[in-house]
């Protein structure tokens, strides 16, 4: 399907590269973390996304916007291959992450999604404590000695701005949480595996304000080391945290730029009508 | 009205269950007083004498539905896992259809099979190679002690494990079935591995479902009597090795109860009755206390 990616054989076979990616200056010129080329998405027979192109640039946030049904949640499962887990579900297309092509059916999946972490819509924690939710995805990949385990715990909770709230009951369940501090929590433990990109899939849908306030700070902070792309139904929130957005129509790519062009000038009309609120 | 006979249903089931355990010790009372607590203790079964002990039996009904056990867990978790997570669509169905079709059939059919088929095949092929196996390794050359007779606990185990597995599988199927998408999801997300989302995430999630089975299963191959009866061997003796023939309580039972003359043989047969109910009903318990502590642990 997919022999034409660049560097040849698209296979990770070296460990994740982990930790924040050593310091080019900023101002320098972007770098596309991910390439989605020319992609097509298939449920069975109904074609869900049609040849969408985009970029994805490094330490960035990328937002999808669109009305229900559009793709985005979709075209974020094409990134880190979830769609794999259900059959009757493919793709067409390349996606490049760092020159390998993320669609080939050679690549290494576990890998792949070690370094793409990705939250999802509701809370998910692990039936676990919440240090072993956050330890749990460390210990698949990295045997480490306990102090430097606590540490990596300790770092993430605090990276997910949790750790004030919970380092009284780490060995509690985290299941006990509240809802925002579950997501916050899901968050910890997807940047504890020290990923290189983070795919966020309407984080804050089910959160109240204030918690969604703090998920956004977060998603703020974790620009500096992580490459996010978000799909949101919000599009105050797309506009208050994404560095680019891409407005997706009936499995189409329609337009995607900076931030504050696509909501100020938009240059298709129909981007214009959706986020003025005329449909959608 | 509709109150008073909904009420009177539920109370049914009270005095039902009282008066099973009140029958059984009140049939157990001659064999009580004759043996006391020494009927716990020995394994002398001698009808001729009218000295009986149950220690045999009950030993036999501990020892098959370990054996059950043993291989009945991982197996069905096996087959579980592979329905709900691996299996490609199509096969789905013939499997689960499969599975329901075992459950039914009758214990007898377990019987007869286990005696003509599965005895000989152990006999001829499987036991000489454990006895093999085993000889030089300390205590397990004991408990796999020769000669191969075909038919003995090991081989009761073996068809117990059969009949509970539609159990279990099933059980566990269900409740692997009711773990969120988007929570294993998550666990893939991070990279995890077909094996590490089913021992870290749905195992867990499902704790208490997948012990339920299992109690279900082990409560089956407790009570077991028909297919066990066939193929046991009827010893009420305790052998060092699983190879030779033994009996379990209900067995016992079913054998002899009909040629058992005497008041006292008859009350022995009711008192081992109860000593199964009572364990039954222990196993029950622990796990209910079981799934209690780790429910208040999951809390806590």
């Amino acid at each position: 399907m997919n022999e034409t990616s660049p560097s040849g054989a698209g296979i990770q076979t070296q460990k994740p590269r982990l930790g924040p990616r050593g310091g080019d200056a900023p101002g320098q010129a972007l770098k596309e973390k991910l390439s989605v080329r020319d992609v097509s998405f298939f449920y069975g027979e109904a074609k869900a996304l049609k040849n969408v192109t985009l970029p994805v640039y490094e330490r960035k946030v990328t937002a999808l916007i669109g009305p229900s049904g559009c793709g985005k949640s979709t075209l974020l499962r094409i990134l880190n291959r979830m769609y794999d887990l259900y059959p009757k579900q493919r793709a067409e297309g390349e996606v490049l992450f760092d020159g390998n092509n993320v669609l080939d059916p050679k690549q290494d999946l576990n890998l792949l999604r070690a370094r793409i972490g990705m939250v999802f819509q509701k809370p998910t924690p692990f039936p676990m404590s919440i240090y072993d939710n956050i330890a749990f995805g460390i210990r698949l990949y990295e045997r480490l000695p306990k102090s430097e385990m606590d540490d990596r715990v300790e770092s993430a909770l605090k990276r997910a701005a949790l750790w004030e709230e919970v380092r009284g009951k780490l060995n509690q369940s985290g299941l006990g949480l509240s809802g925002g501090q579950q997501q916050r929590l899901c968050i910890a433990r997807t940047i504890a595996v020290r990923p290189e990109i983070v795919l966020l899939d309407e984080p804050t849908s089910a959160l109240d304000p204030i918690a969604t306030a703090k998920v956004e700070e977060l998603i703020y902070q974790l620009k500096n080391d992580y490459t996010i792309v978000i799909v949101t139904h919000n599009m105050q929130q797309a506009a208050r945290v994404a560095d680019y957005t891409a407005f997706m129509y009936l499995g189409e790519l329609v337009e995607f730029g900076e931030t504050r062009q696509v909501f100020t000038k938009p240059t298709k009309s129909r981007t214009e009508d959706y986020i003025t609120g005329r449909f959608g | 009205m509709f109150r008073g006979a909904t009420q009177s249903a539920a109370v049914l089931v009270l005095v039902l269950l009282g008066g099973v355990i009140v029958s059984l010790i009140h049939g157990s009372g001659p064999s009580i007083r004759a043996f006391g607590f020494g009927f716990l203790t020995t394994q002398t079964w001698n009808p001729v004498t009218e000295k009986f002990g149950a220690l045999g039996a009950i030993y036999g009904t501990v020892v098959t539905s370990l054996i059950a056990m043993l291989i009945g867990i991982p197996v069905s978790l096996g087959i579980a896992v592979f329905i709900t997570e691996l299996c490609p669509p199509w096969l789905k169905r013939p499997i689960g259809t499969a599975i329901e079709l075992l459950a039914g059939i009758p214990s007898i059919i377990y019987g007869i099979w286990g005696l003509f088929v599965l005895a000989p095949f152990l006999q001829a092929q499987v036991q000489p190679v454990l006895i093999a196996l085993f000889k030089p390794i300390p205590g397990l050359s004991t408990i796999f002690a020769g000669p191969p007779y075909g038919i003995g606990t090991f081989t009761a185990g073996i068809i117990l494990s059969m009949m509970v597995l539609p159990y279990i599988t099933s059980v566990t199927r269900d409740v692997f079935q009711t773990v969120p998408a988007v929570l294993k999801e998550s666990a893939y997300g991070l990279g995890c591995t077909t094996w590490e989302v089913v021992r870290h995430v749905m195992l867990p999630y499902t704790r208490v479902g997948v012990i339920g089975g299992i109690m279900l299963g082990l409560g089956r191959a407790l009570g077991e009597t028909m297919a066990v009866t066939f193929v046991i061997g009827n010893a009420h003796r305790i052998a060092g090795s699983i190879l030779a023939p033994g009996t379990t309580i209900s067995a016992a039972i079913a054998n002899e109860f009909a040629e058992a003359e005497g008041g006292l043989y008859t009350s022995a047969l009711i008192e081992s009755g109860l000593i199964l109910f009572v364990i039954t009903f222990l196993v029950l318990s622990a796990a209910r206390l079981l799934l209690q502590r780790a429910e208040q642990k999951a809390q806590r």
